[in-house]
């Protein structure tokens, strides 16, 4: 196990040397001067444009760029936007909220996802079961800017129950509307995910052998059948938290709220080349660090599973 | 077999009248709601178990012997089964009118059942000693250490070596005739009254086979258990069992102490299924087969079901089923506990 973990951390390194080679020169392809840019409508004062990009080093070769970056990386310095301010500053604004709405949407997709798909599994074929694959393709179908206009016009416009976008990004209680519309469609894949594997496990012989052993169906279903039936939906759950993360620019977009997706938006907008490497190079790592806590899951979830 | 008796009776054993079974199964029909219609798997069995008492239930597959048991055991799935009449009688009581606790409390503590296949029936995500220790967990209310320790007598009880260290493993790092005995110490956890042991070694090789065979007698001796060993292996049944019920497209065809059918049986079906017993004597020689196939449980064949087999079948066979006659011996003294579901148990019988 620990070799395991030691290698998975070790091929981490080219993984994140590869994202960030490839997100910085992204960058630079795409069209517009970004410099040029913060003068807006008005004359561009070439001596003044040239004298910030010295500054900031723009006048280097790209090469040199990017090694200056990658060094000042390693030190842990995400270098500066084009307003001057340090992007660790931007990151650490926007990823605890980002974080938030995403561990909420988490959250709800995996209590309600795994309760729905349970019951609809155990009760294979009847009404329930049927509604819920009824009601989960529906919310698959639905794209998330559509869900997201819904739910704002259902529950803030017409009920009254919340404001149509999020005033403090950092109130969960605010946030809780974003993330139903974050996590729905994850919610559905998860309900989908526990029903079939519920449905397919409760046939399997030791199913028959704990209702044998005469132990009360609480137990026949929480232990035996639920433990078993988990492995899949783990494998989900794990690669979905990275997604969640990354995929919120749409709801952050929707619902106001000034998160990762938020302040990445506006990054490509701007073409800030050190703010969207900055950003994506810690939603690499998030994914990573998710990815390898699944798969230690995935071993203590089935021990027929062995690391080494 | 016959020195069980003489060991500690367990109390429960004790308390019962005597004469009266521990289980009484009379005249049980189970059918099975399928897209092509009503298959009737069990057609009124009856059979009985006393305390320390082995009963083998002999039969091919689809002849009904697994889903008495599963009815027995109430772990039938229903639907698409469905118990349309009969009576399961558990020390008197019939099971099939108790509640689903009353029932689950039976289970596993009164009643246990050891599987065919060892490596599918435990469940592969849970250590053996957790699985061992949930009998006492759930039923005695012992604590998880308690429950380990107990674990770990059982599986020394059952002979694995070096069971204090094997207690935290799990199913897949065991091999078969190890898992086997795990499923025996599981069923023997509480010490129940009656064990049904469905095909215990079809799984296993020969020599484990007989390994695990003799593990389960032995046990059973000591703990004065009743047991139904379910198997189509006329071989297992021979050393272990007291008396046999074969057992035909859902009914029993045949009844006997366990040594007489062997010597003498009276039906041609059990005629049929020793015949077809490779032999060293009959060396060189044809083996015999019973011709045809088993019947299709959606529509059995009209009178006795195994007419279109079997070599002897009158027009009386193709019509009328045959009731499960009590065997006379030539002199027309009753054989005990020997019966026959065959017009002519007569001529089978005596030649």
């Amino acid at each position: 196990m620990g070799r395991f973990v030691a290698r998975r951390l070790l091929q981490m390194i080219p993984v994140f040397l590869g994202t960030v080679t490839l997100i910085f020169f992204m960058v630079h392809i795409l069209p517009g001067d970004p410099v040029a840019a913060m003068w807006g409508d008005k004359a561009v004062d070439p001596a003044q444009l040239a004298a910030f990009k010295h500054a900031r080093g723009l006048d280097q070769p790209l090469i040199q760029q990017y090694l200056d970056y990658l060094g000042k990386l390693f030190r842990g310095d995400f270098g500066m936007a084009m307003d001057g301010r340090p992007v660790i500053d931007k990151i650490s604004g926007a990823f605890p909220v980002t974080l938030r709405l995403a561990l909420l949407a988490f959250a709800i997709e995996i209590v309600l996802g795994v309760t729905i798909g349970l019951f609809a599994g155990l009760r294979r074929g009847k009404a329930f079961d049927k509604g819920t694959l009824v009601l989960t393709l529906l919310l698959i179908s639905i794209p998330v800017p559509v869900l997201g206009f819904i739910f704002q016009n259902i529950f803030s416009t017409q009920l009254g129950w919340v404001t149509p976008t999020v005033q403090d990004s950092m109130n969960l209680g605010q946030l809780l509307l974003p993330a139903i519309v974050l996590g729905s469609l994850s919610l559905a894949y998860v309900a989908r995910l526990t029903r079939t594997s519920i449905a397919e496990n409760i046939k399997a012989d030791y199913m028959r052998t704990a209702v044998a052993k005469g132990l009360p169906k609480r137990k026949v279903i929480g232990t035996h059948l639920l433990r078993n039936s988990m492995i899949p939906v783990v494998t989900f759950l794990g690669t979905d938290l990275g997604a969640l993360m990354g995929g919120a620019i749409v709801t952050e977009g929707i619902f106001n709220v000034k998160g990762v997706g938020f302040e990445l938006y506006h990054a490509i907008n701007l073409k800030e080349g050190a703010t969207v490497s900055g950003f994506v190079v810690v939603l690499v790592l998030v994914y990573l660090a998710a990815s390898l806590i699944v798969d230690l899951l995935y071993a203590v979830l089935d021990p027929r599973i062995r690391y080494a | 077999m016959t020195t069980a008796t003489e060991n500690k009776p367990t109390a429960a054993a004790e308390r019962l009248a005597p004469g009266t079974p521990l289980l009484d199964v009379r005249d049980l029909h189970v059918e099975f709601k399928t897209r092509d219609g009503v298959a009737k798997a069990v057609n009124g069995v009856n059979y009985s178990v006393a305390a320390g008492e082995t009963l083998a239930v002999l039969g091919e597959s689809g002849s009904g012997k697994s889903v008495t048991a599963q009815t027995i055991m109430g772990i039938l799935d229903m639907p698409p089964g469905r118990i349309t009449s009969g009576e399961i009688l558990f020390r008197g009581q019939d099971m099939l009118k108790m509640s689903n606790e009353e029932r689950r409390k039976i289970r596993g503590r009164k009643i246990a059942m050891i599987f065919q296949d060892a490596l599918s029936s435990l469940n592969p995500v849970l250590s053996v000693g957790y699985q061992l220790g949930e009998m006492f967990r759930v039923h005695q209310g012992a604590s998880r250490k308690e429950a380990k320790a107990k674990a770990i007598e059982l599986m020394d009880r059952v002979r694995i070596p070096a069971a204090a260290q094997r207690v935290g493993d799990y199913p897949h790092q065991f091999s078969g005739g190890m898992r086997q005995r795990i499923m025996i110490a599981m069923a023997l956890a509480l010490e129940p009254d009656l064990i049904i042991a469905d095909e215990p070694t079809t799984a296993l090789d020969v020599t484990v086979q007989a390994q695990v065979m003799d593990l389960l007698a032995e046990l059973q001796a000591e703990y004065h258990m009743g047991l139904i060993l379910i198997t189509h292996d006329l071989g297992v049944v021979a050393d272990v069992a007291d008396k046999i019920a074969v057992m035909y497209a859902g009914r029993i065809v045949e009844t006997a102490p366990v040594h007489e059918l062997y010597a003498n049986p009276a039906h041609p079906y059990t005629k049929g299924l020793l015949r077809s017993i490779p032999r060293l004597d009959q060396k060189g020689q044809d083996l015999y087969a019973i011709k045809g196939l088993p019947p299709n449980l959606l529509k059995v064949p009209a009178g006795c079901a195994f007419n279109p087999r079997c070599d002897a079948a009158t027009d009386l066979c193709r019509t009328e089923i045959p009731a499960l006659h009590q065997v006379l011996d030539k002199d027309g003294a009753e054989l005990a506990g020997r019966k026959s579901a065959c017009h002519l148990w007569k001529e089978t019988l005596h030649g």
